[in-house]
């Protein structure tokens, strides 16, 4: 039994706003497939004891103080959206898709 | 879509008849610290559009997040306010969704390690102890501010297309879960109104959020579902958002069981999802259908490390906790003694804090509540505005306690002044000087009066000499009259009967 369906792939393609077509999604379910298994091989040695880990470094409580620092202008803050309209990012309709 | 926002409803009678309400609450509160949950841009609230921004709040490649040291300790400091245990140690999580408000494409967020959890707080409704139970708290960052373009409405729905400010994105803001609350009944809608009040008071006792419901500082968003009477399982539940005041959390609630009770007793079922309370219509529409947990897909953030508070730092941010306020009511109403009701009506008033403050300027508690539940709130409540916003302060009100209670004002000279303070005229003792509001102490000038009046009306000054002392009530007003309200009626009065030759 496959790890990832068919129809699963084709749910996070959709989460994801990613147009796959039929041919891809059989082509992604494949490899995702793939991958999943290679990941689960962990499962077989982690024992119970070990926790998931879900980060590198040994670290805990890594704070700042509550200090403001100097932000952007609006000007370079908006310099690289695609477009501006009254100071503000402009984005497409974001209901369209569903309407 | 699954309803055009015309909406039957049943009557609330009916609907509580018929079925049981259970409510659940989420409520978002803004930290007020100085700067951002993960980066140092300013976290205050009003600035132009997208001056607050910076690399790592507009997710620009290579920022990196760390959390704001301050933000931690005020979430905690929450969580043991509302009884709740604090975690050892917890993660931040990744909650994945695409929605132009974060630019990141998700939201730092905590999923299933929220940094305090089963808490509880209790809550006065009809003058009956509820308990409500909290599920989480937890910390995570606000998102920024959409402006939907086009269309006939300003709603997303119909939009062209949308401008969004990121100011906001990346405040530290607090959520706070209450577990399912069954058997409210048909308090439902006041239990959800006095839970978020008094979850409001706490927040401002802590210091930890200016809680400013019209600003979006404290928002809360309404879960009911309704079950038939006599069963036990409980039924969908929609989720209302948009509820920007105490009013509106009342509201939406009483509009939920209403439009629920109709569908239900219609034969149809409750579709799970988001729906929009409007202020104008006091009624709720449908947004989108929910996405379910897994479609957020949450995994831990990997570039944050795990919170792991210190248990001695916990004990000592517990033992430092101001006193809250419902203990500060039961103080206050022993040290004023007043009784339940008069206690309860303040509180309804948002008038305690107020007060409070009046007493400590120096004024009697009875005097302090005596103005601010009696002239200001009618004054308040003429010009729909709340106590706190009426433009005098609670040192002015004890001045003017002071002028009563030292003999230069009387009562109704006291309210002119406080019209004169309430219309910017200045301080009492200016309002005073002004308006020539002082009362007549020279007892030539009363004694000048009061003989004017008895010439006046020689009769009622007969009825009084031959023994009807009642008739004298007539002689005062005569003389509040003449001196237009500025005399000192029990002087006035006295001075009549001495004149007179009588005695009481």
């Amino acid at each position: 039994m496959s790890a990832i369906t068919r129809d699963e792939v084709a749910h996070l393609a959709r989460l994801s706003r990613l147009a796959l077509t039929d041919d891809e999604l059989d082509h992604y379910a494949t490899q995702l497939d793939a991958i999943i298994e290679s990941v689960a091989k962990v499962a077989e040695v982690a024992a119970e004891d070990v926790p998931p880990s879900s980060h590198a470094l040994p670290l805990t409580n890594v704070f700042r103080a509550d200090e403001v620092r100097q932000s952007l202008t609006p000007e370079q803050a908006l310099s690289g959206a695609p477009a501006v309209e009254d100071d503000r990012f402009r984005v497409p309709r974001i209901l369209g898709e569903e309407a | 879509m699954t309803d055009t926002g015309t909406t039957t409803k049943m009557a609330y009678d009916e609907a509580l008849s018929r079925f049981e309400p259970v409510l659940g609450l989420e409520t978002h509160v803004e930290l007020g610290t100085a700067s951002k949950m993960f980066c140092g841009c300013p976290a205050a609230f009003g600035a132009p559009p997208n001056t607050h921004v910076c690399p790592t709040c507009l997710a620009l490649p290579g920022a990196l997040p760390v959390a704001n040291a301050q933000a931690i300790e005020s979430t905690i400091r929450i969580g043991l306010a509302l009884n709740c245990s604090i975690a050892e140690w917890c993660r931040f999580a990744r909650k994945n969704y695409f929605y132009p408000d974060m630019p990141k494409n998700y939201q730092i967020s905590q999923y299933d390690e929220p940094l305090c959890f089963d808490g509880y707080i209790d809550i006065e409704v009809d003058g009956k102890s509820v308990r409500i139970e909290i599920e989480r708290v937890h910390l995570e960052e606000d998102t920024g501010k959409s402006t939907h373009m086009g269309g006939a409405t300003g709603r997303i729905h119909g939009a062209d297309y949308s401008i969004v400010d990121y100011n906001r994105a990346g405040i530290p803001l607090v959520e706070i879960v209450t577990k399912p609350i069954p058997g409210t009944d048909r308090l439902a809608p006041e239990v959800a109104k006095a839970y978020v009040t008094e979850l409001r008071e706490i927040m401002r006792s802590l210091g930890v959020s200016d809680v400013r419901m019209e600003e979006g500082s404290l928002r809360c968003d309404v879960n009911v579902s309704l079950m038939p009477r006599g069963s036990s399982e409980w039924g969908t539940r929609t989720e209302t958002k948009n509820v920007n005041s105490l009013r509106s959390v009342e509201r939406a609630v009483r509009s939920e069981i209403e439009r629920q009770a109709a569908i239900l007793a219609g034969g149809g079922r409750i579709v799970q999802e988001t729906r929009h309370f409007h202020e104008d219509t006091g009624t709720t529409t449908s947004g989108r259908s929910k996405e379910e947990a897994q479609d957020y897909r949450y995994f831990p953030e990997p570039d944050l490390v795990p919170i792991a508070p210190d248990p001695a730092w916990v004990a000592e941010l517990k033992a430092a906790l101001p006193e809250l306020p419902s203990v500060k009511r039961k103080r206050l109403q022993a040290e004023w003694g007043l009784s339940d009701l008069d206690m309860a009506a303040m509180h309804n008033a948002d008038a305690i804090d107020l007060v409070e403050a009046t007493v400590a300027a120096g004024a009697p508690p009875a005097d302090a509540r005596k103005w601010w539940m009696g002239e200001l709130a009618r004054r308040a409540n003429e010009s729909g505005v709340a106590l706190a916003e009426l433009p005098i302060t609670p040192a002015q009100i004890a001045r003017v306690t002071e002028l009563v209670a030292s003999g230069s004002l009387n009562d109704k000279l006291a309210r002119e002044v406080l019209e004169g303070v309430l219309a910017g005229e200045g301080s009492p003792d200016e309002v005073v000087e002004r308006r020539g509001l002082k009362i007549v102490n020279d007892e030539g000038e009363l004694s000048a009066i009061v003989d004017q009046v008895l010439a006046d009306n020689a009769d009622a000054a007969d009825k009084v000499r031959s023994g009807k002392i009642a008739a004298a009530g007539a002689l005062v007003g005569g003389v509040m009259k003449a001196s237009r309200g500025k005399a000192d009626a029990a002087r006035a009065r006295a001075m009549i009967l001495e004149k007179l030759g009588v005695s009481e």
